[in-house]
């Protein structure tokens, strides 16, 4: 038990099924598993924001659920709503509206956001009653949990568990590290 | 920094003990006897709410309930303290004291740190017949979620259809 420490890896690599956007092939693929209704998760849309700026077309950036409904009771729900959001191709602009509104995550909140993306509200509604979504928000969760999240957000870059400070620069500079190792 | 000892082996019987988890109750290892245990040691209550392994564990629970296995936190901190941090965030397990003497069940598994005044962060699981078959030890600050506390449960639960994932 003692001696180096390595940290953890992600046990299920990023595919076709996760929610990214960026170059499919470029030298670094990040992925936040994250929270809608995590407070320090919404802190870092900002600078998640500019990394994806800086690094450009050098990286990838993959977003999964990780809720944790004991802190965060419309955390799952939200996540369902992004889901279903994402069925009719509004991910992105859904996983925008919740960190923006984390503190308004009710059901009617979510559908009301749904209808505001211009998207169909009712085919939301229904997902989110019949919990349509929640297997694929538990397979996220339960990949994390597998791959050493202990909470969110937690990051990897290039498959490798980010474990430095949560500034622009730092991050920045481990995405750039990993792009040189990359090429 | 204080490191005094290795974590309690992999292949030792798990020290007993019998400790408070409410005020009111107590609870022995040794009672439970017969399920796998997973005993989970991490440094205060009240840490940070997002980077909270606990929560990672509650929402855990049905897994842990495959495999039988009962899971129970430890800190240095007084029952009443459990309580309330318990209520606050929705925990579902048992929150064992370890706290007269303090620290004593962190110091017989090996992780006690004299310098903080706490446990390190340090998972424990324990097979039916109360042997210890995995341990984990995290560095300060870095916490090491539940992955391997269910690899080591499929582990042990051997070839009984614990690959499929719920």
């Amino acid at each position: 038990m003692s001696g180096s420490y390595t940290p953890p890896t992600l046990t299920i690599p990023p595919g076709p099924d996760d929610w990214s956007v960026g170059p499919e092939v470029g030298p670094v693929t990040f992925v936040e598993y994250g929270d809608f209704e995590c407070p320090h998760c919404a802190a870092m849309e900002p600078i998640l924001h500019e990394l994806r700026l800086r690094a450009g077309s050098e990286m990838r950036f993959v977003y999964r659920h990780f809720p944790l409904t004991s802190s965060h009771p419309h955390a799952a729900i939200a996540a369902e709503a992004a889901e279903a959001a994402g069925a009719q191709g509004a991910f992105w602009p859904m996983h925008d509206i919740l960190f923006a509104n984390q503190q308004a995550l009710a059901e009617r909140d979510l559908i009301g956001y749904a209808a505001a993306l211009g998207i169909d509200a009712d085919a939301v509604a229904a997902a989110l009653v019949d919990h349509a979504y929640e297997p694929n928000v538990r397979e996220d969760f339960m990949s994390g949990v597998r791959s050493g999240v202990s909470g969110t957000p937690t990051f990897f870059i290039n498959g490798v568990r980010y474990d430095g400070d949560y500034e622009l620069d730092a991050i920045a500079r481990a995405v750039q590290k990993a792009a040189r190792l990359a090429h | 920094m204080s490191d005094p000892q290795d974590p309690f082996p992999p292949g030792a019987a798990a020290p007993d003990f019998t400790l408070r988890t409410t005020p009111d109750q107590s609870i022995s290892l040794s009672e439970l006897r017969g399920n796998p245990v997973v005993l989970v040691f991490y440094p205060a209550d009240w840490s940070p709410v997002c980077n909270d392994e606990l929560a990672v564990f509650n929402q855990l629970l049905p897994e842990f309930a495959r495999f039988g296995a009962q899971i129970l936190g430890i800190s240095v901190d007084g029952a009443w303290c459990h309580n309330a941090f318990a209520d606050a965030r929705g925990l579902q397990f048992s929150l064992l004291a370890d706290f007269e003497p303090k620290g004593e069940v962190a110091r017989r598994y090996g992780v006690y740190r004299d310098t903080d005044g706490t446990s390190e962060r340090s998972s424990f699981v324990i097979d039916p017949e109360g042997i210890i078959t995995w341990n984990e030890r995290s560095p300060v600050g870095i916490n090491p979620g539940a992955g391997g506390v269910l690899r080591a449960l499929e582990a042990m639960a051997g070839d009984q259809e614990a690959e499929t994932e719920g």
